[in-house]
């Protein structure tokens, strides 16, 4: 009787690929939830856009790689990537941006590398990157007002007249926070500056709410152990030490509790850097990439061209993710130091 | 007595279902004796035992059916009585799936033992410690027992230490292994229930061995029972022990050597080392208790307790298996339900290998037969891209970096592989395991694994090749050196003389001399006629190869039902034994030529100052360079045997078989040199009689150097056979090409070697003649 020869091990864990990728869109539901609420329709809309975009561009290139489809669709993967692009970019972009960023991510981030697991960027950061250069004024303009700026939310009716029709209505919009500060804080105080609309309620207007929510989807993923907690800490950290060594004065830089709890400071450092294809994988070296995302967050949000920075800032780790892994190795059990680089000790 | 012992803890590990509960609710139970027992001689690391009985020979319970070879080896014993009915190769159960010798008893069903009887009535002490530790190890490796665990390395081997004169070892620390972490494993959790005094005189044992201080037995903390067991059994040992049963969490896989080392005494195996580095020894339970029923009761290993559980099964649980049974015989006891995509795993679910068929014998680290459903263990799906989540990371226990390991094994970058420390990964299976994209990690890291010991192989190789090369290069080089200085030297004597007898008045003697040295500088080392032979057996020896060659192609052609090509067959023997006749001819007439020439160039070279010459194969100093060469090259071996060892390497076991061959080899040159060095001491006692002798003497060379010839020929012959045949298998891509590509470098070796001996032994023949010419001139 001829039995099948397996290698060992025979037994497996019941964990799969596509379960941490549903974990992770699992996670993000407090985040939604929280910005449709203040913020109205308009993410909701762009999110369902953007996976509907990723998943078709995905099965469209699997197709011309002659991949089977199904397969590689169940993973989520492209899922996942289109609802980080729905719930990052504005909530009242026109629908060509979330398209084109989408796709852009998918196509050229994503599989024109290879596909899944061989991207050395983060595609959803790439595809957003890309509009942000291109369209600068639909990314920076279409960012809705909260219910706690004074405005009514945009309903779904008004939502989708601004993403499809392109009939913004300058009742739904308003500068985020970050923004807002940045540019005010020239001229006026900080005391001044907060009596913007902007920054009415708990904190500056709702971004608070949301920013608490991705860390509360953040804390599950650690709890489920999808992700490690080294990025986000050592991000978090590495922006507040920056915020308070270099900006302490609110006069003149934005405070701390606006880095922290505005803009896309917690959904970047627990959905977007944790990304583990394009991050760094040792433990140390997870350290290392996460203070350095997160003082290049500070560095380009104070002195840089964009009021945020949390894709840039990651792209920018993305490069050095490979180099940090090598030159982070844990010691191995046996050995008196770990080991470093790439190249074997003695080779020429 | 116990002691607070401080345990620690190692990174990474894993908690699988552990599934032990479904083995343990009967208590062990004794295996039926099966139609045939089938015992491979290698069912140890190191060089298979060899057999002494023979095919046909009835023998007992008990009877030593094959012998250790070398150190690293064991003895094999017939697990029941009856004749052995073959001695041949058969499927044995290791994961490459290959044939080895193996020993087949049918058992007579009478079960009667050999005589045999406690290590301390056969030397009649009362206590263990008036034995001599070698001779307690002798009969520990003469009882057949090798490691239980897994490994099965030889046990007499790790209880080999050094003593000094007051008897101290550098081991402090022995460590039983019953943490038996593996899922669905429970063989050593029954043998410390039902057997836990065992477990501890077998301890007691290896504590007087090692001459350690103190014993841990390591068991995880889901053995309440066998920890119970051995804590009871610990009461009624009466003096102070030394024995620590401790209980360790749960965790896999903890009962690996170096994780159990950590969790104990929180050190570290060196990368590449052994534990004996630390002061530490680790052993199985089943170890120990096999060394309690060897020393003891004189019982050799031949029979141990199995595992066979599964949800293909309906009645798991333990049994005590007698060595050589087959699996099929012992699933049927568990009642085992082939399933729709059948499966049999040798060993446990994370590290054991999956069998190719049942009818494969235990051995003496099979400690379970795993027969899963489906349902219990699908079968992995198509594996997921790499998402680099560092799961596997945080799984290690070896603190390794999976992810890193897989993408450069996958990439065949194992210069990257080795910098990250994969010859450190101990193949435990928990990285694959979490793994959510079910990549057969494990499987890469095999594959590179061989990969990275194959490519070290062949460069090993090659640099002995070229170290070959240089030195025969570098000894020619010297040899042509020397020649032409010897010729300077006597071409100036020669122009001393003649000035001098110049100088004397002699008229004819400057023409002689020039003359001297004319023919000394192209002394002819052949002849005409020798030439024309040398041609003749060349024609004759190409033409014997055509015809084999047709004789071959005729052959096949009968072979395939071609009747008619019978006549050519017999057509090409008969061809082919005139030509071989022919060859003889002209190869005795070569002989004779050369004895002619080599005896007319020897005759008048029995002076002084030819003496032995420097170049004859045979002389004393020629023989010692040639033992030295042979000790140094067993030195250098020995060391390769020893780091092998030490890393735990597959190769031992060549290694140890060529030390072997090495090891005869100095012999043999010891022994030439010796007698070399006799006959020479008795030649310059009497030198005239050397003198005289000279001449017999060349004529011997000469006949040499014409039996030397033939073997260079044959020599060649067999070379060319070899090439085409590897040449063969290469185009063929079969998997012996490795095996003969060895032969054919060996050949060439020999080819070499012959073709020295053959030149040093026609120069000799050649400074000999132009002596002689030079002398016979003058």
């Amino acid at each position: 009787m001829a039995l099948l020869t397996l290698s060992s091990p025979h037994a497996h864990g019941s964990n799969s690929t596509s379960k941490v990728m549903l974990t992770v869109i699992l996670a993000t539901l407090p985040g939604l939830a929280v910005t449709t609420g203040l913020f109205g329709f308009g993410t909701l809309v762009n999110l369902l856009l953007a996976s509907v975009t990723a998943l078709v561009t995905e099965a469209l290139i699997l197709k011309i790689r002659k991949r089977p489809i199904g397969f590689f669709l169940r993973d989520y993967s492209a899922l996942l990537t289109g609802v980080l692009l729905g719930l990052a970019l504005p909530p009242l972009a026109p629908w060509w941006i979330t398209v084109v960023a989408t796709a852009f991510a998918i196509i050229f981030a994503k599989q024109l590398y290879g596909g899944m697991g061989n991207n050395p960027f983060n595609p959803a950061m790439v595809g957003y990157a890309l509009v942000l250069v291109s369209f600068p004024v639909q990314m920076t303009t279409n960012w809705a007002a909260s219910s706690q700026m004074g405005v009514d939310p945009a309903g779904l009716g008004d939502a989708l007249n601004a993403i499809f029709g392109g009939h913004v209505s300058d009742a739904f919009t308003g500068a985020t926070p970050l923004d807002a500060y940045k540019h005010q804080i020239a001229a006026k105080t900080a005391e001044e500056v907060l009596k913007d609309s902007t920054f009415n309620g708990f904190l500056n207007g709702g971004w608070a709410w949301v920013n608490l929510a991705y860390l509360a989807g953040g804390i599950f993923l650690i709890w489920k152990r999808i992700i490690s907690w080294h990025i986000p800490v050592s991000m978090l950290t590495a922006l507040a030490l920056c915020s308070l060594l270099l900006g302490w004065d609110s006069d003149m830089y934005t405070p701390l509790s606006l880095h922290l709890l505005s803009g896309a400071t917690m959904i970047g450092a627990f959905f977007i850097a944790t990304d583990p294809v394009s991050a760094a994988t040792t433990p140390r070296g997870r350290l290392i990439y996460g203070a350095g995302t997160g003082i290049f967050l500070y560095l380009i949000r104070t002195w840089g061209a964009y009021p945020d920075a949390v894709a840039f800032s990651v792209l920018l780790m993305n490069f050095a993710a490979p180099f940090i892994d090598a030159y982070t190795q844990p010691r191995t059990y046996g050995h008196a130091k770990a080991a470093r680089g790439l190249k074997k000790p003695g080779a020429k | 007595m116990t002691h607070l012992i401080q345990l620690h803890s190692f990174d990474g590990g894993i908690h699988p279902a552990e599934n032990k509960q479904q083995s343990t609710r009967k208590p062990v139970q004794i295996a039926p004796l099966p139609a045939e027992l089938v015992l491979p001689l290698g069912q140890h690391i190191g060089a298979p035992a060899d057999p002494c009985v023979s095919v046909g020979e009835r023998v007992l319970k008990g009877q030593k059916i094959a012998e250790p070879h070398g150190f690293v080896s064991v003895a094999l014993h017939a697990p029941t009585s009856g004749e052995i009915i073959a001695i041949e190769k058969r499927a044995i159960p290791h994961a490459s799936g290959l044939q080895d010798l193996c020993m087949v008893i049918r058992p007579d069903g009478e079960e009667r033992w050999i005589e045999h009887q406690s290590l301390l009535t056969e030397l009649t002490v009362d206590d263990l410690t008036d034995i001599e530790p070698a001779k307690v190890v002798e009969r520990i490796r003469d009882c057949g027992i090798a490691g239980m665990g897994g490994a099965g390395f030889p046990t007499s081997v790790k209880l080999t230490v050094k003593r000094d004169e007051q008897g101290s070892t550098p081991i402090d620390t022995l460590i039983l292994n019953g943490a038996e972490c593996e899922p669905y494993i429970t063989a050593d959790d029954m043998l410390m229930r039902e057997r836990a005094d065992e477990v501890l005189r077998g301890a007691q044992v290896l504590l007087y061995l090692l001459n350690a201080e103190r014993c841990m037995i390591g068991i995880e903390d889901n053995k309440p029972e066998a920890i119970a067991a051995l804590n009871e059994a610990a009461k009624s040992l009466n003096e102070e022990h030394h024995i620590d049963v401790v209980t360790i969490p749960t965790k896999y896989p903890s009962g690996g050597e170096k994780q159990l080392i950590q969790i104990l005494t929180g050190k570290e195996v060196p990368s590449g080392g052994i534990p004996a580095q630390l002061g530490i020894v680790c052993q199985n339970v089943g170890t120990a208790a096999a060394i309690y029923r060897a020393v003891y009761h004189g019982e050799p290993l031949i029979s141990r307790i199995a595992t066979i559980t599964g949800d293909a099964t309906r009645e798991p649980g333990n049994w005590e298996v007698l060595l050589g049974t087959p699996v099929s015989h012992l699933l049927q006891l568990a009642g085992y339900q082939p399933q729709q995509q059948p499966r049999v795993i040798m060993g446990g679910p994370m590290m054991g290998f999956a069998l190719p068929h049942t009818e494969l014998p235990v051995v003496k680290t099979t400690n379970c037969l795993l027969a899963p459903s489906e349902q219990e263990m699908p079968v992995n799906q198509m594996a997921m891209a790499c998402i680099r989540c560092g799961m596997c990371t945080e799984a290690c226990p070896a603190q390794l970096l999976p992810q890193q390991l897989y993408w450069f094994s996958r990439a065949e970058e194992y210069d990257k592989a080795e910098q990250h420390h994969l010859f450190d990964c101990i193949e435990c299976g928990a990285c694959s395991y979490v793994c959510p994209s079910q990549i057969p990690l494990v499987q890469y890291y095999r594959h590179a694994k061989g990969a990275i010991r194959e490519e070290k192989a062949a460069q090993a190789k090659s640099e002995r090749a070229k170290e070959r090369f240089e030195r025969r290069q570098a000894r020619h080089e010297r040899e042509l050196e020397e020649k032409e200085a010897k010729r300077k030297a006597r071409a100036e004597a020669a122009a001393q003389s003649a000035a001098a007898k110049k100088a004397a008045g002699s008229d004819d003697a400057a023409p002689a001399a020039g003359n001297a040295s004319a023919v000394s500088a192209d002394a002819p080392t052949t002849s005409p006629q020798l030439e024309k032979l040398q041609k003749q057996l060349t024609a004759t020896q190409t033409a014997i190869a055509k015809t084999k060659e047709k004789l071959a192609e005729a052959q096949q052609a009968v072979a395939a039902g071609d009747e008619a090509m019978q006549t050519k067959v017999d057509a090409f023997t008969a061809a082919l034994e005139k030509s071989q006749t022919k060859m003889k001819d002209i190869a005795r007439d070569m002989a004779a030529e050369k004895k002619a020439l080599k005896a007319q160039a020897a005759a008048p070279a029995g002076n002084a100052e030819g003496g032995p010459d420097k170049g004859d194969p045979n002389s004393p100093d020629r023989l010692k360079r040639k033992w030295e060469t042979a000790q140094a090259r067993l030195d250098t071996a020995l060391k390769r045997l020893a780091e092998a060892k030490a890393e735990g390497l597959d190769t031992v076991e060549t290694l140890q078989s060529g030390i072997d061959k090495q090891q005869a080899r100095v012999d043999e040159a010891k022994a030439a040199y010796e007698a070399a060095l006799q006959a020479e001491q008795d030649g310059s006692s009497a030198p005239d009689a050397a003198a005289t002798e000279q001449a017999p003497a060349a004529a011997d060379s000469a006949a040499e150097a014409d039996s030397l010839k033939k073997k260079v020929l044959a020599q060649q012959d067999r070379l060319a056979k070899a090439t085409e045949r590897l040449n063969m298998a290469q185009q063929q891509g079969l998997d012996t090409v490795e095996a003969l590509a060895k032969g054919v470098d060996k050949q060439q070796q020999k080819l070499d070697e012959l073709q020295q001996q053959l030149a040093s032994l026609t120069e000799t023949a050649a400074a000999s003649t132009a002596k002689t010419t030079e002398d016979g001139t003058v």
